[in-house]
């Protein structure tokens, strides 16, 4: 028997076996578990309870609503702040695009917690007959997206800032000697070529946004059930109905990616290899 | 219209410092009462160093603190290594090979973190392995991992790689990313083991007076972060500006 020859291609090897087990296994792992019950046997229950339960059902639309929401939002805030920068002559601009990132390297359980503090304080603000305070403490929806959007906003900067940098000054300067005003060279220019930008950051904002139930949970007193905590509520009490939720959440994210293109762009960066 | 213009980029410019104002407040907020003497926000009822001493000083907040960074610490480590050999030998892999490694790759970075934990979870109970340091570890180094294969194979083929620079900028660096996670750790975690996260998560959602005195240490331990991290990012520029200089 030949032992195999140690090539630069084993190295690789490890990193294979990693993924086999703790990727693939445990994606196995839950489509299993999804489709039995307590007693291991093949059985559909979960799935016709899943999509029988009405409060299942809303729990998907809320929790893709506040994601949208949370998605634009943060675009129209981001949009403006990555054009401004790009295009802005200003020698220091990379330490202002820093600035947006820097939160980022703080504990984000402790952001979250200090934006909840910031909340308790705002309806501490006096008012007639408490409207504001009361309104404010009950405005778990509206906290969960204003930490959404505070939490994933650099992920939507990044990508946007990164695309509009590479547009050609040029394409501007031919758009005003053809008479065009700002708003041509924005529709003509701006907006098509920073698109791809657009899309990553949409990528990066809504996933996590729907299923991320760590803002929801500290900002929304336990008020806000996104799809997320669904399945943590699930945890270590019936593993198969969990199961069952993850899986149509996995589904969720896959068919989002490959609508958004996230899959194409793959395809391209293996193109390049031909 | 040169007023028009400056109107344009006061406006322009008053927006970015809004917004910024806006992304600052709660950690400002945190940084002005981790000096006050009560463990309540809204009152400052006097200007004292405790919490700081307690950050150093209370057994439990240093174990958080070591747990959380000697977990960062390995999983970022092990990760660099699996993750950057494996890089190396894809790269050298039959195309079909390659692809489905990298296919496979894709999978814990565009999922649901909580699916991943689950999935993780769940197998490792399967399988009887319960819960230890060793799951733990492994979960933080699945979510890490991915982003060293798919940060280093860019670089290998010499391409532009924008999308998962603009990720590690935004502190997707393996320690960053561990440093960070509550859910995988939730899951994976033994029994009794906290990181910041978990702890703060807790304390917050179910909190109590006892709590709310190491959350208050974790506040100061916040405000010397942020200094550091500002410090730091003053410092690299000021750096940077002068190696440029040299080079011209």
């Amino acid at each position: 028997m030949k032992l195999p020859r140690f090539t630069r291609k084993s190295l690789c090897i490890p990193y294979a076996v990693f993924l086999v087990f703790f990727v693939i296994v445990p994606m196995l792992v839950i489509v299993f578990y999804a489709f039995t019950d307590q007693n291991n046997n093949i059985s559909f229950s979960n799935f016709i309870k899943f999509f029988s339960d009405p409060t299942k059902l809303s729990t998907i639309v809320y929790s893709l609503v506040i994601a949208l929401v949370t998605t634009v939002i943060c675009l129209l805030i981001a949009y403006p702040i990555a054009c401004i920068l790009a295009r802005s002559k200003l020698k220091k601009k990379f330490v202002i695009l820093m600035l947006f990132v820097v939160p980022m390297w703080i504990n984000f359980v402790l952001r979250i917690n200090a934006l909840r503090e910031i909340f308790n304080l705002l309806a501490s603000i006096p008012s007639e007959g408490d409207w504001w305070g009361s309104w404010l403490t009950g405005a778990n929806y509206f906290k969960t997206v204003v930490g959404m959007v505070y939490d994933f906003l650099p992920f939507m900067i990044l990508p946007l800032y990164t695309t509009m940098m590479k547009i050609d000054n040029s394409l501007y300067e031919a758009s005003a000697d053809l008479g065009g005003n700002a708003l041509t060279a924005f529709t003509r220019i701006t907006l098509p070529l920073s698109m791809p930008g657009i899309m990553s950051g949409v990528t990066m904002v809504f996933l996590p946004s729907m299923t991320n139930y760590v803002v929801s949970d500290m900002l929304g007193n336990a008020k806000v059930t996104i799809i997320g905590k669904f399945i943590s509520n699930y945890f270590g009490n019936d593993w198969h109905m969990g199961s069952m939720v993850a899986l149509v959440l996995l589904v969720i994210v896959f068919v989002s990616t490959w609508l958004s293109g996230g899959f194409k762009a793959e395809d391209n960066v293996r193109g390049t290899n031909l | 219209m040169n007023r028009k213009k400056t109107l344009l980029s006061c406006l322009k410019w008053g927006f970015v410092g809004l917004v910024l104002l806006l992304c600052y407040s709660p950690i400002l907020l945190l940084a002005v009462y981790s000096f006050d003497k009560t463990d309540m926000i809204g009152k400052f009822e006097g200007f004292s160093f405790a919490h700081y001493s307690a950050l150093f000083t209370n057994p439990k907040v240093l174990g958080m603190i070591g747990n959380t960074l000697l977990l960062a610490f390995l999983a970022a480590t092990l990760s660099t290594v699996l993750g950057t050999a494996g890089a190396l030998g894809m790269y050298y892999c039959k195309k079909r090979v390659k692809g489905t490694i990298h296919a496979v790759s894709q999978i814990p970075v565009i999922n649901a973190e909580i699916v991943t934990a689950l999935a993780l979870a769940v197998t490792f109970v399967a399988v009887g392995f319960g819960k230890s340091y060793f799951t733990l570890l492994i979960g933080h180094m699945v979510i890490c991992t991915p982003f060293v294969v798919l940060s280093v194979i860019p670089k290998l083929k010499q391409m532009d790689n924008s999308l998962y620079e603009a990720a590690l900028d935004l502190g997707a660096s393996p320690f960053n990313l561990s440093l960070d996670d509550y859910i995988v750790t939730m899951y994976t975690r033994p029994a009794g083991f906290d990181t910041i996260s978990t702890y703060v998560y807790n304390a917050t959602t179910k909190g109590n007076a006892h709590t709310a005195a190491t959350l208050s240490s974790f506040w100061a331990l916040t405000t010397i972060l942020f200094v550091v991290i500002v410090l730091f990012v003053l410092v690299s520029n000021l750096v940077g500006r002068r190696k440029k200089e040299e080079n011209a």
